[in-house]
């Protein structure tokens, strides 16, 4: 088994688990870690597969790096937004909706 | 030759930051300034792409593969004109809406001028990566807009965008690494050939990520849950932006992916899939829009049906013949411009009403029809298009779907657009019929500014005059 392959299928694996976090988790808190599992997920996979015959390439570094400054960027607005939800719920989750899905009578 | 590429980012870039720093609730002025400059700017490049074909501009001087390249073909054309077109009116609906909602003015300037640099931004890239960063800026900037008013049901929705905004943007980052694993390159240009040269499986597992994660962004049946509480609870100018363009730059993107840089391995089971969610987001999205009880729920609503028709370009355009795909392309491109500016009109209408009015259920604007009979008539019009009645742009692009559909002898998407359009009659009626009911002396009504009522009115008179003009829209995207 080559290393790139060992990085991609370990970001293979984070990200699977971040998505099933994001969705499943109830708390925002959770999600949002999840949110940043997953990211690191897409990350280790971005500079593990595109090892060119041993060599880095400098190319999905620096998209790495660009999107670790948007994933900052999304977890601090998600915290700034859960933080709000806090004092008005008083809890960390998504208030259920009234009936299932679809609004059908608001 | 002067280029009005970067412009076209810088301009909204400078003015949000200039509103930001004014402090909140400044900046209208200067922001509508600046879109008078940028429709122009969008109106020059529209020219040299006709004359030229498609242009490039290499951002700093530095060219692809180091540095960023922008692009500007037919179809990246028409939504900048689109964007540029729908904004403006909106700004001066803005300014006269927020002088009697103040507290939802804050951050509205900026962030608009945020999100529409995203949103020239991502029309502009040539390359996926950037894309993912527009991508995400727009999704960024959307999320805003939507929890600019506070308060638990805005906020709420909001943080149900945002985890769902976000959940999209990973599937299509993750599509991105494959890509470049496989291939070495982000460009689209350069990825074309690559891609139809040789597609190993990981390529169609990219495809689906990016396209999975477009969908979830454009809000298509099933993913559409996010989409009702955002667009419906944020105040009525962020509202039109939302349904009318941003939910469009993902749909814009799944069309260059689709036709574009995916072409050689897209099939047609997977085209079909995409028409059947398009034909459940038509059936389920008007029946929803016909069940709702307030005014703007049922506009949003309408915006998940709308988008559906969207998705019935794919079915047609896949695998046929070079004539029937040309005319549901086509189709396909003009619901996009017609459904944009009327479901501003619409979100539009529907504010002014409220403001009026004071009331949010549908129930509450018994008598708008003698008081603010504008407001009205802009909204009966942008409903014409909605049901796709002559002589609109919604006629005109739902009459494209049908010819493909009747060429290429798939007659269940004919049933699909003729229930969706009665459908579509029955909700728009119901906002109507209770429009005209007469009202007792005593409910209290307040007199609209001239401002709010006649950008709704311009907007809702575009998407009808579209259906007249569409052919000049058709050959600025035939330019390229």
């Amino acid at each position: 088994m080559s290393s790139a392959l060992v990085y991609a299928l370990t970001g293979a694996a984070l990200f699977v688990l971040g998505m099933a976090g994001l969705i499943l988790q109830p708390h925002l808190l959770r999600k949002i870690l999840a949110f940043n599992i997953m990211g690191s997920g897409i990350f280790l996979m971005l500079v593990g597969v595109a090892q060119r015959a041993g060599t880095p390439d400098p190319v999905p570094q620096a998209m790495v790096l660009t999107g670790i400054v948007v994933a900052i960027a999304a977890t601090a607005l998600a915290l700034a937004l859960a933080r709000q939800l806090l004092d008005m719920n008083g809890e960390m989750r998504l208030p259920e909706e009234k009936t299932g899905k679809d609004r059908l009578d608001v | 030759m002067f280029d009005p590429m970067p412009w076209l980012i810088l301009s909204p870039l400078i003015w949000a930051t200039l509103a930001f720093v004014h402090g909140p609730g400044r900046g209208g002025r200067l922001a509508v300034a600046c879109l008078i400059l940028q429709l122009s700017l969008a109106a020059i490049l529209a020219q040299q792409v006709i004359a030229g074909g498609v242009r490039m501009y290499a951002v700093g001087g530095w060219g692809a593969p180091l540095g960023i390249d922008l692009m500007a073909d037919g179809l990246s054309t028409v939504m900048l004109l689109l964007t540029q077109t729908i904004v403006l009116p909106l700004a001066f609906y803005a300014r006269a809406y927020f002088v009697g909602h103040a507290n939802s003015l804050r951050y509205f300037w900026p962030l608009t001028g945020y999100l529409l640099a995203a949103m020239n931004a991502l029309f502009l890239s040539s390359d996926v990566f950037n894309i993912y960063v527009t991508l995400e800026l727009l999704g960024l900037a959307a999320v805003g807009l939507v929890a600019l008013v506070g308060g638990a049901g805005p906020i709420t929705a909001a943080m149900r965008y945002l985890l769902a905004t976000l959940l999209g943007s990973s599937a299509y980052l993750l599509g991105v690494a494959l890509l470049y694993g496989v291939y070495g390159s982000v460009s689209l240009v350069a990825l074309k050939p690559l891609i139809a040269a040789d597609a190993p499986a990981t390529v169609s597992l990219a495809a689906a990520l990016m396209l999975l994660g477009l969908m979830l962004k454009t809000a298509l049946f099933p993913f559409h849950f996010w989409l009702p509480p955002a667009h419906g609870g944020a105040p009525a100018p962020v509202s039109a932006l939302l349904s009318a363009l941003v939910i469009k730059a993902s749909f814009y993107l799944i069309l260059r992916l689709w036709f574009d840089l995916f072409a050689p391995i897209v099939s047609i089971t997977a085209a079909q899939l995409l028409g059947a969610l398009g034909a459940g987001a038509i059936l389920w999205g008007s029946f929803l829009a016909l069940r709702q009880t307030h005014l703007k729920m049922l506009v949003a609503y309408s915006t998940v049906a709308q988008v559906g028709y969207l998705f019935l370009l794919f079915p047609l355009a896949t695998g046929m013949s070079a004539e029937v795909a040309e005319s549901a392309w086509q189709g396909g491109v003009l619901q996009v411009v017609a459904h944009g500016l009327a479901k501003a009109a619409m979100f539009a209408a529907a504010g002014a009403m409220i403001t009026a009015t004071g009331r949010d259920e549908i129930s509450g604007i018994a008598g708008v029809a003698t008081r603010i009979p504008l407001t009205l008539f802009a909204f009966a019009l942008a409903g014409v298009t909605i049901m796709g009645l002559p002589p609109s742009g919604g006629f005109a692009a739902k009459w494209l779907l049908l010819g493909a559909a009747l060429a290429s002898e798939q007659w269940w998407w004919i049933v699909v657009m003729v229930v969706g359009g009665l459908l579509s009659a029955a909700y728009v009626f119901k906002v109507l019929r209770q429009a005209f009911l007469p009202v007792e002396e005593t409910a209290s009504f307040q007199l609209l500014p001239r401002m709010l009522e006649w950008p709704i009115l311009l907007l809702a008179l575009a998407s009808l005059v579209l259906g007249l003009v569409g052919i000049e829209v058709l050959s600025l995207l035939g330019a390229a």
